[in-house]
């Protein structure tokens, strides 16, 4: 009894210090004054306020679209990538999934300098397309990674098959292995979303000319004092979050019925 | 109550309000070999797991050499388990796997290596020492996990299917050794299985489970040949079922026919189960049979043949070692002696 | 031929974008330039690294990232093992709500927590309600520490929680069945089996906590200079992008070399061979 109470609060308080910062935030979006370590009262200003603010608002843009284009990118190259690497010979294989882990286990920091550093030599001006290829460029070994061991799971001659009763390639791919490794790609595809739109390090080295994504707008603004409208789009996303993952996890409770 | 080493007094165990062992009595005495036999999803193994300490009863107590042990953890109990799928530790060499429990006990490390050296030698692996566990097939990881059960010197062990995983030849090969382990060294055996060949041919006492309750306790001879109702005619060896009807003592009428039996005790009229084993038939020419019937089909079985024969209402399957063609016309004959009859109201619960 | 364009376009791809970039930073890293002079080979920006300042930073980045890795298994482990023993039925929830937190931006998480600690921040307002004079919490060492393991503890807890739920429960059983209680089962079982999460917990922690600058900027003001500070400096404010690769060069070559050494330590107790790529 004594032991499943020391869990329970040992528990609580992972729990508590995980969750603290996050109320914080929360609180302090409806706080009704500019700084954001005093509380003067509620107030819902900063949510009415905040698509009046053009640089979040321009941030928040720049943050979805940059996540939603290399995503796309990513997981269309990956997923090719991948299917190209499962029909590799032994040798050829272990060097390009050795390449392929190089930007995973690289720190944020190396791949972003020596992403700048390429963009720099070959006189591209730092900015959104600067972004979005460095974006796909850190996501896509990661797509690789989820769909690859799809394919493995797949029996090896089901291409064959369909190719001996017909199938062009295309054909077979699109109609044998596709369906195959849907759920891979879809992971894949996800984890590409998500590691661009929280991305701070590489868009940090990769951007310039005005295009700010929210992880750079509040890394500016940290110093001085972050915006209440901030902690107000902090808060809408993350119910939104916190609402889609409850949904998906009522939704495949279901489906494990 | 000395010589029975374990005990079950109405052993229970449901999850969320389920019973999976429904009050269950049954004891064991010293040296003896017990297996509890029954179907899947019967409750042996669940019983087996209340002995070694994993679950405990919802209700109901166990007694070892007198002693309640129905809230002992299951370090505590003097009762080694052999798993079904072995649990070797995959961390440790097959050295390190048996000298497990004597390191708990600090055996010396003197009497460590001899001890183990005695178990390897007694499962013949003997200098597999260094061996890692996932090179080993599964007949030597079971053998592994058998001595490492046994090094601790239990006086009960606890064997959970533990040939299930093995093919047919080991198998076989595994029960012989098996029994002649348990004799030699004077142990008592607790064997949960599914397989009624298994259990006939290993087990000096036999428990039927199903659906939770003790369905009979026997010898295997008592088991076979004097099966207590239909579920454990039918469960043990194969059998030919049928409904009957008991007009007084001794006369019995099933498949349309009247028939001498040996069996009394039963209400006037009343409806029972007819049991027949199948090489109890004897097959003779049309005119001396009592039945007959159109062999459908003979399958050669090594030492039998076993036949299905189309009677007017029923079909028969017959272990014969005479064959018959197929399509033609027997007579069956059925002696007194064999014909087993069972109560409707116990067996199949 | 799907096959071969597949695969040699991906090959062009890290090529232009994995091997190229690195070989770039690579040929930074021993060249130098005074104004737009290239002054040719030279393994000057390494041996200015070599001079106490720098190494005093790569020493500190390695201790303090550290610190935080064997905090965070301290205190994730016992949480990893409340998480795989829970009933099924809240475990996903409670595993969701371990999760949360991280969907919600690294960076503003971080600030939040320059709110609690901060001179007139939460914290101290808390402590004056018990009369304790406020203290400095943030602009510190441990302040760093905290971000870090704040940011990083769930890639401790969740490969440990992984490696637990997976493990077969039989050989729990079998080690009890043999004699041995909760705390010998825990230190003769669980434990070395659960060893390779403890490994991939390791270096998912370690490898962000030594290069990071962002948390170092946040709560130490930038007081603190950690490796991932000095490159970033050394890119962006003083524009020596030679040493800055130098730097960068070292850090990747101690990262790999630190992944490969647990790799191996993973896999030589782990039960299947090596699945990692190193």
């Amino acid at each position: 009894m004594v032991r499943k109470w020391i869990k329970w609060f040992y528990t609580m308080l992972i729990f508590a210090f995980l969750y603290a910062p996050i109320v914080v935030l929360m609180v302090f979006s409806f706080n009704d004054s500019k700084n954001t370590a005093k509380w003067e009262g509620f107030t819902f200003r900063w949510y009415q306020t905040l698509s009046e603010n053009g640089l979040i608002m321009k941030a928040l843009y720049y943050t979805v679209l940059v996540a939603i284009v290399s995503a796309l990118i990513a997981t269309v190259m990956g997923t090719l990538a991948a299917f190209g690497i499962h029909y590799m010979k032994t040798w050829r294989q272990k060097l390009v999934l050795n390449i392929n882990s190089i930007p995973i286990l690289n720190p944020d920091i190396v791949t972003g300098i020596s992403l700048m550093t390429l963009f720099v030599a070959f006189k591209m001006e730092l900015g959104l397309v600067t972004m979005i290829l460095a974006h796909v460029a850190f996501n896509v070994p990661y797509v690789v990674l989820s769909v690859l061991p799809k394919l493995k799971q797949m029996s090896g001659d089901t291409l064959e098959a369909a190719m001996d009763l017909g199938a062009t390639p295309w054909y077979a791919f699109r109609k044998v292995i596709l369906p195959e490794i849907k759920s891979g790609i879809i992971t894949g595809g996800l984890i590409a979303f998500t590691l661009s739109i929280d991305d701070f390090v590489i868009s940090y080295f990769n951007t310039g000319n005005g295009v700010t994504n929210l992880s750079i707008a509040i890394y500016s603004m940290a110093k001085r004092g972050i915006k209440p409208e901030i902690n107000a789009l902090a808060t809408l996303m993350f119910i939104f979050v916190l609402v889609m993952l409850i949904l998906i996890n009522k939704r495949t409770k279901i489906e494990e019925i | 109550m000395k010589d029975k080493i374990v005990m079950g007094r109405s052993l229970t165990k449901s999850y969320n309000g389920i019973e999976v062992v429904k009050g269950i009595d049954f004891w064991v005495k010293k040296n003896q070999f017990l297996t509890i036999l029954g179907p899947s999803g019967c409750g042996k193994t669940t019983t087996l797991r209340m002995l070694a300490g994993f679950e405990s009863p919802s209700s109901g107590q166990i007694f070892f050499e007198g002693n309640e042990i129905t809230s002992l953890p299951p370090y505590q109990r003097h009762i080694n388990t052999v798993f079904q799928k072995y649990a070797l530790f995959p961390h440790m060499n097959i050295y390190e796997n048996i000298a497990f429990g004597l390191r708990i006990n600090k055996v010396s490390e003197k009497e460590v290596k001899s001890k183990v050296a005695k178990m390897l030698e007694l499962v013949n692996l003997s200098g597999f020492e260094t061996r890692k566990v996932n090179s080993l097939s599964g007949g030597q990881q079971q053998r592994i996990a058998i001595a490492r059960a046994l090094v601790n010197e239990p006086k009960v062990l606890l064997l959970d299917e533990p040939l299930g995983a093995l093919d047919l030849k080991l198998r076989k090969d595994m029960q012989i050794e098996l029994k002649n382990m348990q004799k030699e060294l004077g142990i008592t055996f607790i064997y949960v299985t599914h397989d009624q060949e298994e259990a006939l041919t290993m087990s000096d006492k036999i428990i039927i489970m199903n659906q939770g309750e003790i369905q009979q306790i026997g010898t295997p001879t008592d088991i076979y040949n004097e099966p207590e109702n239909a579920f454990v005619a039918d469960f043990i060896g194969e059998s030919n079922i049928l409904d009957g009807i008991m007009h007084k003592d001794r006369l019995v009428t099933f498949a349309e026919k009247q028939f001498e039996c040996v069996d009394g005790g039963f209400k006037k009229d009343e409806p029972v189960d007819v049991v027949i084993r199948p090489e109890d038939i004897k097959m003779v020419n049309v005119d001396e049979g009592i039945l007959k019937g159109v062999v459908k089909s003979v399958v050669f079985k090594g030492v039998h043949y076993e036949m299905i024969i189309k009677g007017a209402s029923k079909e028969w399957m017959i272990h014969s070692t005479q064959m018959a063609e197929e399509g033609s016309t027997v007579g069956l004959l059925i002696l007194p002696d064999d014909i087993h009859i069972m109560s409707k109201e116990a067996g199949y619960a | 031929m799907l096959r071969k364009i597949a695969s040699s376009s991906y090959l062009v791809w890290s090529f232009l974008f994995i091997i190229i970039p690195i070989l770039m930073i690579g040929f930074l890293s021993f060249t130098s330039s005074e104004g737009s002079v290239n002054t040719g080979f030279s393994f000057d920006n390494y041996k200015r690294f070599m001079e106490p300042i720098y190494l005093k930073v790569l020493l500190r980045s390695v201790e303090i990232a550290f610190k935080a890795t064997l905090i965070c298994f301290l205190v994730g482990y016992p949480m990893a093992m409340i998480l795989a023993k829970m009933d099924s039925k809240i475990r996903n929830l409670a595993v969701m709500l371990f999760v949360v937190p991280m969907w919600m931006n690294f960076l503003l998480r971080t600030y939040a927590w320059m709110t609690i600690l901060g001179k007139n921040g939460i914290l101290n307002k808390f402590l004056s309600l018990f009369h304790i004079a406020p203290m400095t919490f943030l602009y510190s060492e441990g302040a760093v520490l905290l971000g870090m393991v704040y940011n990083f503890l769930p890639f401790m807890v969740l490969p440990i929680y992984t490696v637990l739920t997976k493990m077969d429960k039989s050989l729990i059983e079998a080690a009890e069945d043999l004699g041995g209680n909760k705390g010998t089962v825990f230190r003769k079982i669980i434990f070395p089996l659960s060893l390779p999460g403890v490994v991939s917990g390791f270096s998912m922690v370690f490898m962000p906590a030594v290069s990071t600058f962002v948390i170092t900027n946040l709560l130490s003001g930038g007081q603190y200079m950690l490796v991932g500070n000095l490159i970033e400096q050394q890119f962006l404010a003083v524009n020596d992008w030679h040493f800055g690769s130098a730097i960068s060069m070292l850090l990747m070559v101690l990262i790999l070399l630190t992944m490969s050494v647990m790799n191996r330590l993973g896999a030589g107790i782990g039960e299947e061979g090596s699945a990692g790529l190193w």
